[in-house]
């Protein structure tokens, strides 16, 4: 009876949808891209917002000084056409495309970004990330209330179309740090029109109300289902912009998404599915993208810990872990073993640190440390929060400090804010985590193991590391700063507070009609180099 | 029948603010805040954050806030998506999950109710034994494995309609409907067919019979008043718990429902949302099973004339 019921429904659907055309094959002609953007975006504030999702929707709507090379390498102009630096390395005198324009025909000015920098540093905004224009003259002062005057930071405007920063150090990273959102310009009218200026709940974003100036423009907005976003013909390199429209998806399961791509309703994948990648990888599927990404999988050590503290103790956890069998036979998705911090190939930076595997070396610091054949030592804890793949790794690295060690470990999973709790307030032994640079340069990764950086979580302040990394960033010679940080990425693996496991790969689902997308190690693919084509 | 219905509202005002007032201190004690991220928010700007949301007061003053606004039918701004007020939120998400639940209920009494009434009248035979067994494994079948399942064979291997979406595609309403309506047709199919093979064995059924009606209309006209009650009596619950409910088919479906915005308002300790949610569904499910109630007083003559 019921398959009666279902027959007859399949009869009436297939006789009514045998002509349809799936949305990407739809898609050559109108040129729209199908883009699985992960999770519902919090919002598009661009001096508000924190994440990923966030990031892909922004660099389509808004731009900045500068904007991220899609192959990798030093950025590209922005709103600024050309930029002077100074001999010492300190003022920056940034020129402005005289055709870039808002989206409501307004022209974008060196005014325009004094505001909006001035908007993202005050405090009442409450804004997570402030400290990507510490590097500013003045400005972690102003943003901690010390100062109130915002003429005393280092950003001014020459006139309508030149901008003078002036920073602390020379920082040879701060080109690259100007196509993050957080240092993106703000319309001032319209963000003033719809609350002050640090509205947190402002509805300038709304469609609508929305304008910013980057080479596409809000549409529509649909609450877990669709951003929609058209080509912006005042964008100033309009010629240039191939694609109508891009609509972002929020699929935050990801077997639906993998379901999705293979029905043709996307493009681009966010990411692949654990457990399919393997699978994928023996079939050759020709749309798996399998490449390096600046981010690196370890797990943390609670150097406050009685027993951790004591530093051949973490070096002996550390060679104690097979890194090459966790990335073949456990996480299985074109891993690399990690042996820094840093993942190698950052802005030319190869370290040349390495953590072997040699449980005999490891078995034996334990003794030193009195615990002769894991006599004594106490029982460990792995935390992590509650996914499958941290598990497994959990499991794995479990079974090599057992069998290596001779050490009793447990392993404890908690769910993310539980885990995000504990961390911080050093309630852990081990606990796994991940780092994923904000700009490509070392720094991003050796600046947070800094003492009283809150991030480090570890409880490890090392003076002579601080020290490194403050000369490194006061040089202006890129060689000679490398050569300070190499030496300081040196003493974190020899102390190990923290222990690299491996390094991140982007893992996810492109359609080959997709051209004009390469792969780089930030993962940002700029919309206007997209297109599409068969 | 007023007075009942009276009743019932007030009782269900002081539940609705237990509930409240329990939801709000639990998700406090749950570790974590709203604010906490992987890469650590600077302790300036969570001093800042906490005084924009007003999570500096002591915990008394908010609850006190928070329920004067609540009384007010303000469920305060979502902490998760700047810029959104919560009632926004569930207003977006509503309209979409009450007609996923709507097209589920449909499928489910259609094919639910049929089958019971079927099974009934033939029992013991194939017709009987059949859709029951088919209904079992409905009840057992989780709805994130018969939706993966439906998906890859109607809209991976034959092509035939969209894997995702909600008023998107063409077609892309006809899956989660099935889906989420499956596991509730088993149910009324064996409920149904409990109430009919009751009713059926009746006096007035005999007396109908011995007038020499057709059988059809003994069936139609006088039997399944009587053994479709059970299947009414657990329509309210049932609808209340689609409404509820439907948060994995809307995330296997990507629909942009209701459900999803509950269960991750609860990993983002999205306070406001948290509780704005809680309290919405617990008035749903308050409501629902009072207009069952009085459904089934209308459907059942006994029960009605002892109001």
């Amino acid at each position: 009876m019921k398959n009666a019921v279902y027959l007859s429904l399949l009869l009436i659907i297939v006789s009514s949808c045998s002509d349809a055309v799936s949305p990407v094959d739809a898609a050559i002609e109108n040129q729209i891209l199908h883009f699985g953007n992960g999770s519902e975006p919090q919002g598009l504030d661009p001096h508000i917002v924190t994440g990923v999702p966030e990031h892909h929707l922004l660099i389509s709507m808004c731009e900045g000084l500068t904007i991220a090379n899609p192959k990798g390498g030093e950025n590209l102009p922005g709103v600024a056409e050309s930029w002077d630096i100074s001999e010492d390395g300190k003022t920056y005198t940034f020129f402005l495309n005289q055709n870039a324009r808002w989206s409501n025909g307004d022209q974008v000015t060196a005014q325009d970004f004094v505001w909006s920098w001035m908007r993202i540093l005050t405090p009442s905004l409450g804004s997570q990330y402030p400290d990507m224009l510490y590097y500013l003259k003045g400005a972690e002062d102003f943003h901690q209330g010390k100062i109130k005057d915002f003429s005393n930071v280092g950003v001014s405007a020459i006139n309508d179309h030149e901008l003078r920063v002036e920073l602390k150090n020379p920082t040879p990273f701060f080109i690259r740090l100007l196509s993050h959102y957080s240092t993106y310009p703000v319309h001032k009218e319209t963000v003033l029109k719809h609350g002050t200026i640090d509205d947190r709940n402002g509805q300038w974003t709304r469609p609508g109300n929305f304008v910013c100036n980057g080479p596409m423009n809000l549409k529509t907005w649909e609450l877990n289902k669709q951003i929609i976003v058209e080509k912006n013909p005042l964008y100033w390199d309009a010629d240039r912009v191939r694609l109508n429209e891009i609509r972002y998806y929020p699929v935050s399961n990801e077997s639906t998404e993998d379901r999705m791509f293979r029905a043709g309703q996307l493009h681009v994948t966010n990411v692949v599915p654990l457990e399919k990648c393997p699978i994928y990888i023996e079939n050759e599927n020709p749309n798996l993208r399998i490449e390096p990404y600046m981010g690196t999988y370890f797990y943390r050590v609670n150097t406050l810990h009685p027993v951790l503290k004591d530093k051949d103790v973490r070096l002996a956890l550390a060679y104690a872990i097979n890194r090459k069998q966790i990335v073949e036979k456990v996480s299985k998705c074109g891993q690399a073993a990690a042996y820094s911090f840093t993942p190698p190939g950052s802005a030319g930076y190869e370290p040349d640190t390495e953590v072997p595997f040699n449980p005999e070396l490891a078995r034996s610091l334990l003794a030193d440390s009195g615990y002769e054949n894991g006599e004594g030592f106490p029982v460990l804890e792995i935390l992590f929060n509650t996914q499958e793949g941290h598990r497994k790794i959990a499991l794995a690295i479990q079974q090599m400090w057992q069998e290596n060690l001779g050490i009793s470990v447990e392993l404890v999973n908690q769910d993310w804010k539980v885990y995000l709790a504990r961390e911080m307030t050093g309630d852990f032994q081990i606990s796994r985590a991940g780092w994923i640079g904000d700009y490509e340069d070392p720094n991003t990764f050796l600046d947070t193991l800094r003492p009283n950086r809150g991030n480090n979580k570890t409880g490890w302040e090392n003076e002579e590391y601080d020290r490194l990394l403050e000369i490194a960033n006061s040089t202006n010679e890129q060689s000679l700063r490398y050569k300070y940080l190499m030496e300081a990425e040196r003493l974190l693996i020899r102390e190990m507070p923290i222990i690299p496991i491996y390094t991140y790969v982007r893992q996810y689902q492109l359609s080959s009609d997709v051209k004009g997308w390469y792969p780089n190690l930030l993962d940002t693919h700029h919309p206007k180099f997209i297109y599409l084509e068969r | 029948m007023l007075k009942v219905i009276l009743k019932r509202i007030a009782i269900a005002i002081p539940v609705i603010l237990i509930v409240a007032s329990l939801t709000f201190f639990l998700v406090r004690m749950a570790p974590g805040g709203p604010f906490d991220a992987e890469k650590v928010v600077p302790p300036q700007v969570m001093k800042n954050l906490n005084a924009v949301y007003n999570l500096d007061a002591p915990l008394i003053i908010q609850y006190r806030d928070y329920m004067l606004n609540l009384i007010q039918g303000d469920f305060g701004p979502s902490f998760r998506y700047p810029g959104r007020s919560v009632t926004e939120m569930i207003f977006t998400g509503l309209p979409v999950t009450f007609e996923l639940a709507f097209y589920a209920i449909i499928v489910a009494m259609i094919i639910g109710s049929l089958a019971g009434v079927i099974a009934a009248v033939r029992r013991n035979t194939l017709l009987d034994y059949v859709p029951m067994t088919i209904a079992m494994i409905g009840i057992c079948m989780p709805t994130f494995l018969l939706g993966p399942l439906l998906v890859l064979y109607f809209g991976i291997y034959l092509e035939a309609l969209p894997v995702s979406g909600w008023d998107s595609l063409p077609g892309d309403k006809i899956l989660p409907s099935i889906t989420l309506g499956a596991a509730y047709a088993a149910y009324i199919a064996r409920l149904s067919r409990g109430g009919m093979l009751e009713t059926l064995s009746q006096d007035y059924i005999r007396t109908a019979r011995a007038k020499g009606l057709p059988e059809y209309q003994v069936i139609i006209k006088h039997a399944l008043q009587g053994g479709l009650v059970p299947v009414v009596s657990f329509l309210g619950p049932a609808v209340a718990g689609l409404i509820g409910g439907s948060f994995v088919v809307e995330t296997i479906f990507q629909i942009p429902g209701l459900g999803r915005f509950y269960v991750e308002a609860a990993f983002n300790r999205d306070y406001t949302m948290i509780l704005g949610t809680t309290i919405f569904f617990s008035t749903l499910i308050i409501f629902f099973n009072l207009l069952s109630d009085i459904a089934v007083l209308l459907m059942n003559p006994r029960a009605r004339s002892q109001t």
